[in-house]
């Protein structure tokens, strides 16, 4: 008896994760932090990474680009994980937040695989010559870029919520094979792109005067991921539980009138 | 550490990369910013579209009393 009891325990925090209402009340207070943080590192990373890291010895001052291109490139994978594992939990454990985290994930990937395909081809002409070369990077970010459109689009495409959740949910897994394949472009087919100057199991290939300013601006960007991504999620959650006492309280609080 | 340009001319010219730089992160800023305020002017919206049905429910339900309490004083 002893032993379910605990269990119980253990799983409450699980259960209080999947409600909406706890996320919501939770987050509230993150939010400011999160949101000073982020754009404090990225304020710092841009200045730095224009003004004060040094020019590129091949590719001159072209080469700042590389301090929006590879967080906005990481982020663009990294959110495609969260969006696919959110998809994942929502299907096997039925989570509602789940969902809704998985959605909100869909259109913030999108905006962050457009900045890399962008700000890469604009890097490009200067540096290839080119704007656009139909390299595996590339075409494997491209297709990222349509991964994103289509959960977007096929989230909202039936009347049925839950229809679209699973649906969504089922692309976004089936997606994931993409995702291999974009971190190994760069190495199984040696065609345009550079391979990474960042490596986690040996030394970066890139000096420590460029490196800095670079990890400032991943860890911005990740906050910046994290604290677009929970206002995206309140926004959804404020539209699904629309109907529910707590979001009405929520709603008519600052409300004058609703005291009379 | 020091600035890598000796005026601010020549730091918006970037030795002519300044166009592909500055572009890049005007239109980075901009679709980043566009991603806060969405979801911060949606939740603006929604308050503002609840206050209001708010105040209809309010008004409808004084001027039912108000009825209520014409027809109570025409019955007697």
């Amino acid at each position: 008896m002893e032993k379910w009891a605990n269990m119980k325990l253990s799983w409450q925090w699980f259960h209080r994760l999947g409600s909406p209402r706890w996320f919501y009340q939770k987050t509230s207070a993150w939010l400011p932090w999160l949101g000073a943080a982020a754009l404090l590192l990225l304020a710092v990373g841009c200045t730095w990474g224009l003004g004060f890291a040094p020019q590129d010895a091949k590719q001159g001052n072209s080469y700042r680009i590389i301090y929006i291109h590879v967080p906005a490139a990481f982020l663009a994978l990294a959110g495609y994980y969260i969006m696919a594992i959110c998809g994942a939990i929502g299907l096997i454990w039925k989570m509602k937040l789940s969902f809704v985290v998985m959605r909100a994930a869909a259109p913030i990937g999108a905006v962050l695989t457009f900045v890399a395909l962008l700000t890469g081809a604009v890097w490009g002409k200067p540096t290839w010559g080119t704007y656009w070369v139909w390299d595996a990077r590339i075409t494997s970010m491209l297709i990222l870029l349509f991964l994103y459109l289509g959960v977007m689009a096929l989230s909202g495409a039936f009347s049925r919520e839950l229809s679209g959740d699973k649906a969504s949910a089922l692309l976004a897994l089936v997606g994931t094979v993409n995702i291999p394949i974009i971190y190994k472009s760069v190495d199984w087919w040696f065609t345009l792109h550079q391979p990474a100057t960042l490596k986690l199991t040996q030394a970066s290939t890139i000096d420590p005067s460029m490196f800095y300013p670079l990890i400032t601006m991943i860890a911005g960007f990740y906050l910046f991921y994290a604290w677009v991504l929970i206002l995206h999620t309140r926004g959804l959650i404020l539209q699904r539980e629309w109907r529910t006492q707590w979001v009405r309280e929520l709603l008519g609080q600052s409300a004058p009138a609703a005291k009379a | 550490m020091q600035f890598q340009f000796e005026n601010f001319a020549s730091f918006l010219a970037m030795n002519g990369h300044g166009p592909y730089v500055w572009f890049s992160y005007g239109v980075t800023i901009a679709v980043m910013a566009a991603l806060v305020l969405v979801p911060v002017l949606r939740q603006r919206q929604m308050r503002e579209a609840f206050r209001r049905q708010l105040r209809q429910e309010q008004a409808r339900r004084r001027s039912e009393i108000a009825r209520a309490a014409s027809e109570t004083a025409a019955a007697d």
